[in-house]
């Protein structure tokens, strides 16, 4: 006797044996190349990720010009602080010095966000002033050097 | 394109406390809400026609393909408001070629095409294989050809070849069962999953998400079968929403005494995030949780229903609290929805703060086009049941 | 306790006892001794890829340095072309100030970037801080866990990344989150979030939070070489993670970090 194999079967497997083998086959051609390489991603994205433009040129690109700003800022309490912690980002006015201007802040406001008094600065951290009661109306520049602070200007 | 950024400041204003400032925008809005609703009617509505199937439930039998029915018309909708919602929709079919085996999202589309395609599919068309071959050979024109392809062509209508529809049906249905409680378990297993939400993240999320489907798509099938009898002028029969109306009392006692323990736990471990919790449920969801929810979508129909039990005067009196009953049933499980998927993101993740929602009219995450697709279903169902009419099926011997 | 079991006659009981006794202690001697052996293997920590010869990144921020300048999360905004407006930030500062009488109040006005105004009377004051946030970079990501494609993912480097050419939007990425560091870019309409400055650190630049911050509150390092400053750093000081019950395996440590913050 015949083993009975019921007529749908072999259709519904063919259907399927069909959808699936259409699946895989666009599967094939739409994962990306590098899909997997490294881990479940798109390795080529690793690449992606370098390349944005930068906008902070970082204090050495500074230098390279200003070397007497790292000159005097060495000798002085902000020798830590990084150019572009206040002139804000410099790699235009790296590339084309002469067109793109760097930021240079004026103002007790400027100064203030970091010397301000404020419960939540350590002494340790930060030198602090009471912006309301230090030499009101008169602008820090005016007796500070930023790039020295304490030498004061007469 | 400039986006508008005046939504988010009309937020900003009406946040409390602190939030993370990433938060105030809230991600996922009414789209994902109708998504775990629609799903849980599809498994819902499957598991009533199981029962009928698997337990052999004759009482049940004028319900069986209208609730298989109802299942795929809300399952073809029910990945549309999950890619609606998407930023970058055009990527969606990502999520099939390389899915990422660690995300329960990725999985859930198989889990989807299973359900689908090896499931519902396959046993509505065993079901009606027959009945096809039958509708081919009578109608004339496009009509004989759209059943023709239907068919696949397996023309054989030989008692052998049709007993073969109903064992392979059978054995489908018994797949289905398992297959239908993973479909909605794994969208509660999305939620629950998310250990940075504690209240989302509890591994009674799939159980309560399967029983709250339960109870949605018994339901949606008694509503149906009413508004179909309705439509046909047919006399409902009354012993047909009783027994539904049974099994919905029940489905309903556990659903609750699930989400009833799940906020037991919750209250009395009462972890680092109780007290934003606390202060979310009676503040922001006070009105969907405790009055649409409880009350209206649970307390008032579990009194109804355990009424009904006793209560067999009046058949008007009881088709009609049958018909209210599946509607108010309805606006609880979808206020749950709302609940856990809304609710879960407008207290910050910093424990220290709330951020507000106001859903919007229009555009591809607005009320809307949520409407939209909890409508289309209804039109997909009506084609279905005008495609492959139940009451006309070939009548067969058990 | 064998020996009264004994004079009642019953050497059977006795002897299966013993046996049973025997095996029990062999069982939690053993287990002890394994766990003790192996006890490292349940601590909650960033474990450490093997066989690599990339640097694998990892950060401290001190908690007693930062002076709430908002430098690092202007310059992040910046650098990483994110909309200034107060919805979206890759790093941001949190004020923190627990008054005399236990209540926590949490600021970050537009996150930090234009400084803090102390809003607490001096005199009710028990003590305040600031938290700069940004992304963990876990070793065990929730993010990446979740995400659906692959669009997310932890570099060669340690370094949490986005492939925004793949990213679905699908969000599931910022639901994860635990610490809130992920959004969706209003105008790419991807995911976005601290890719540690990975265009710079390529380059051999320091990220940009870290270039302007004026008093090195902020370091980053290679965890794998045990001489870098910051494995150094994390040697000689108390350094905790946020939220280290949820397993997330953190990269960034925080110096000095009071237990109001999550």
């Amino acid at each position: 006797m015949k083993f009975y194999v019921p007529p749908q079967i072999p259709r519904l497997a063919l259907a399927f044996g069909l959808f699936i083998t259409l699946f895989l086959v666009l599967r094939h051609f739409l994962v990306p190349d590098t899909f997997g390489k490294y881990g479940h991603y798109r390795a080529a994205s690793l690449i992606d990720n370098t390349l944005p433009e930068i906008h902070y040129a970082g204090q050495q690109a500074c230098f390279v010009c200003h070397q007497d700003i790292e000159d005097k800022k060495a000798q002085d309490v902000h020798s830590d602080i990084h150019c572009e912690t206040c002139h804000g980002p410099g790699e235009k006015h790296v590339v084309n010095s002469k067109v793109e201007k760097i930021l240079k802040p004026t103002g007790r406001e400027f100064c203030g966000s970091c010397h301000a008094l404020n419960a939540a600065k350590l002494k340790s951290a930060i030198f602090q002033i009471d912006l309301y009661k230090h030499n009101i109306g008169k602008n820090c520049i005016e007796c500070h050097n930023p790039h020295q602070p304490w030498e004061m200007k007469k | 394109m400039e986006p508008h950024y005046q939504h988010l400041y009309d937020i900003l204003a009406h946040s409390q406390g602190y939030i993370f400032p990433n938060e105030i925008d809230l991600q996922w809005g009414i789209l994902i809400v109708v998504y775990p609703f629609i799903t849980g009617l599809v498994a819902g509505a499957f598991i009533l026609a199981s029962l009928e199937r698997v337990f052999k439930v004759k009482i049940l039998k004028p319900t069986y393909q209208i609730a298989l029915l109802t299942a795929l018309s809300f399952l073809l909708v029910a990945t549309m408001p999950l890619i609606s919602h998407l930023s970058q929709p055009q990527r969606a079919y990502e999520i099939m070629i390389t899915p990422h085996s660690s995300s329960a999202m990725a999985i859930f589309g198989f889990v989807y095409l299973w359900y689908l395609m090896v499931v519902l599919l396959l046993e509505i068309w065993f079901d009606y294989r027959h009945s096809m071959v039958v509708w081919a050979n009578e109608k004339s024109g496009i009509m004989r050809w759209v059943y023709k392809i239907l068919t696949l062509g397996v023309n054989d209508i030989s008692p052998r070849t049709v007993k073969w529809d109903r064992k392979l049906g059978y054995i489908i249905t018994v797949v289905g069962i398992p297959s239908a409680f993973i479909l909605h378990g794994y969208v509660g297993f999305i939620f629950g999953s998310i250990k940075a939400n504690p209240w989302w993240s509890t591994p009674l999320m799939p159980i309560i998400f399967l029983f709250s489907a339960m109870v949605s798509g018994i339901s949606l099938v008694l509503l149906v079968y009413m508004i179909i009898s309705y439509f046909r002028k047919q006399i409902i029969d009354l012993n047909v929403l009783d027994s539904i109306g049974k099994y919905l009392f029940f489905v309903l006692i556990l659903d609750f005494t699930l989400e009833g323990l799940d906020q037991i736990q919750r209250i009395y471990e009462a972890g680092e995030s109780f007290e934003i919790l606390k202060l979310l449920v009676s503040s922001k969801l006070y009105l969907t949780l405790f009055v649409s929810q409880g009350l209206i979508g649970t307390i008032i129909p579990l009194v109804t229903l355990a009424f009904l039990q006793f209560y067999k005067h009046q058949i008007k009196v009881r088709k009609t609290m049958y018909f209210i009953i599946g509607i108010l049933v309805l606006i609880g499980v979808y206020s749950m929805r709302w609940n856990v998927v809304i609710g879960g993101q407008l207290f910050s993740k910093s424990f220290a703060g709330f951020t507000s929602f106001k859903v919007g009219l229009i555009g591809l995450d607005g009320t809307l086009m949520a409407i939209f697709w909890l409508i289309l279903p209804i039109g997909i169902l009506a084609f279905l049941l005008w495609l492959l009419p139940p009451w006309k099926m070939v009548k067969e011997e058990d | 306790m064998s020996q009264s079991t004994s004079t009642m006659g019953n050497e059977k009981v006795v002897s299966s006892r013993r046996k049973f006794l025997k095996t029990a202690a062999t069982i939690a001697g053993a287990t002890i001794g394994y766990s003790w052996l192996k006890s490292s293997q349940v601590l909650l920590h960033a474990a450490e890829p093997k066989n690599e010869s990339l640097p694998w990144y990892g950060i401290v921020i001190d908690i007693q340095k930062c002076i709430g300048c908002g430098n690092c999360a202007k310059a992040c905004k910046n650098e990483n072309d994110v909309p200034k407006e107060p919805f979206f930030f890759r790093t941001w500062i949190e004020q923190y100030t627990v008054k005399n009488d236990g209540s926590v109040d949490i600021v970050s006005p537009n996150g930090g970037i234009d400084g803090f105004e102390q809003r607490v009377p001096t005199e009710d004051i028990f003590k305040s801080f600031f938290v700069p946030k940004m992304c963990n970079h876990c070793s065990k990501s929730p993010c990446t866990q979740v995400c659906p494609v692959g669009a997310t993912y932890e570099g060669p480097e340690g370094v949490v990344l986005i492939d925004e050419k793949y990213c679905i939007g699908c969000r599931y990425c910022v639901q994860a989150c635990p610490y809130g560091c992920r959004f969706i870019h209003p105008v790419k309409k991807v995911a976005n979030k601290c890719t540690l400055c990975y265009h710079r650190l390529k380059k051999g630049l320091a990220p940009a939070c870290m270039e302007v911050c004026p008093t090195g509150a902020r370091m980053y390092g290679n965890l794998r070489d045990k001489n870098s400053e910051i494995v150094k750093f994390l040697k000689e000081h108390t350094t905790q993670v946020l939220r280290p019950h949820l397993n997330t395996g953190s990269k960034l440590y925080y110096n000095a970090l009071s237990s109001e913050v999550r």
